[in-house]
């Protein structure tokens, strides 16, 4: 009975084992090799439900510095849209700037030039 | 094998082991796993039917609660019985080949990878603690509940009273908080030294925990199993630590496991896959 490899009882997970403990560990960890069926534990919609059962709350996972579903597009439809946001801010911020630039060399003409140069 | 009209799901990679797997063991829907024996290594596999387990009806049944806690559940117990056993290397969910062939062939791959972190896991497994910090419950400060005549104090008397109470019990969550992950932060200090490594993962939600209150922490470490008395009863002792602190109220240490070294697998490097 008391071999060197004798583990205590379990503890939680005897058969009650909290759901989230389980599902945390079955589709966030343990080793992930592409089989035949090709379905990617990350995708979007399922992160979703992971990021809605799992995580308590998105700004408590920040502050530890969890957060890597929020800043890998490849990972988050929302980061995408966030990316694609972005873009499109910065975008207009461009183009915005340019037309600012635009209006300043018409009202300066000096000015304008001499900044652009 | 005459099951060559169902998919393979794979639970583990192990090294062969001698201990039999409990006769009524049964895996993700319902079939019981047998081992894949390949270059020296064990595959842990089950029959599971295509009609479930194809790609589109997979992705479907992903997206529903109650099939993905069925089957979540079916997965562990099959590591669980392994993880009495030996030390399983446990694959991510729903790992799914076309037949024993495609297995071989990812065993023969990954062999490199799984071999040295089977080395590496060898005679450990995994512990996870968990801190809560219980919510408060003060009447005086529910301002819905009907107030008791004889107890005009629990009124607020004013605008002005009201802000400062309320102040007030923003600053005692505040203090709470901190406390609780202090007391955390130093736990997590101590069961570290005594773990081979550890790992944060993100706070639990209440909802689906079932646990009240907030999740301070949840960490897991890996221990040598001929450790594991040793780390249960440090984390046991910390538990009546945190009884014996005056102040500080509502925290709780959850031990579970032991577990599979799930959250320490680590990554296969790319040239392995």
């Amino acid at each position: 009975m008391t071999t060197p490899g004798r583990l205590p009882q379990p503890y939680g997970h005897d058969g009650s084992a909290n759901l989230a403990d389980i599902l945390e560990r079955v589709l966030d960890k343990g080793i992930v090799i592409a089989g035949d069926i090709r379905i990617n534990l990350l995708d979007i919609e399922l992160l979703t439900v992971k990021l809605r059962l799992v995580v308590c709350s998105v700004d408590k996972a920040k502050e530890m510095g969890i957060d890597w579903w929020e800043t890998d597009p490849a990972l988050s439809s929302h980061a995408r849209r966030e990316e694609l946001a972005r873009e499109k801010r910065r975008d207009e911020l461009a183009r915005e700037n340019a037309e600012l630039r635009e209006r300043l060399a018409e009202l300066e003409p000096g000015r304008g030039q001499e900044e652009d140069r | 094998m005459t099951a060559m009209t169902g998919l393979r799901y794979v639970y583990a990679i192990c090294r062969p082991f001698e201990a039999a797997l409990q006769s009524q063991l049964t895996g993700v829907a319902g079939a019981p796993p047998g081992l894949l024996r390949h270059h020296g290594l064990v595959a842990v596999v089950s029959t599971v039917p295509e009609r479930d387990f194809a790609e589109e009806p997979l992705r479907a049944h992903l997206e529903d609660l109650d099939w993905l806690t069925d089957t979540a559940r079916a997965h562990q117990g099959v590591i669980d019985a392994l993880t009495t056993v030996t030390t399983p290397l446990p694959l991510r969910l729903a790992t799914v080949f076309r037949d024993d062939s495609g297995v071989r062939v990812m065993m023969e791959t990954g062999e490199a990878g799984f071999r040295r972190t089977l080395d590496r896991l060898d005679g450990r497994v995994e512990w996870g603690v968990k801190v809560h910090l219980d919510p408060v419950r003060e009447p005086e400060t529910v301002e819905d509940e009907p107030t008791d005549a004889a107890s005009p104090e629990s009124r607020p008397t004013s605008g002005r009273d009201y802000l400062r109470r309320r102040r007030q019990r923003v600053r005692s969550d505040e203090d709470r908080w901190r406390q609780a992950e202090e007391f955390a932060s130093r736990l997590h200090t101590a069961l570290s030294g005594h773990a081979e490594e550890a790992r944060l993962h993100a706070p639990q939600n209440s909802t689906l925990s079932g646990v009240p209150g907030q999740n301070v922490l949840n960490a897991a470490y890996l221990v040598p199993r001929a450790e594991s008395e040793e780390f249960v009863e440090l984390v046991d002792r910390t538990k009546d630590d945190v009884l014996g602190v005056p102040g500080v109220s509502g925290i709780r240490v959850e031990l579970t496991g032991p577990w599979a070294a799930y959250s320490f697998t680590g990554e296969l490097s790319g040239e392995e896959r």
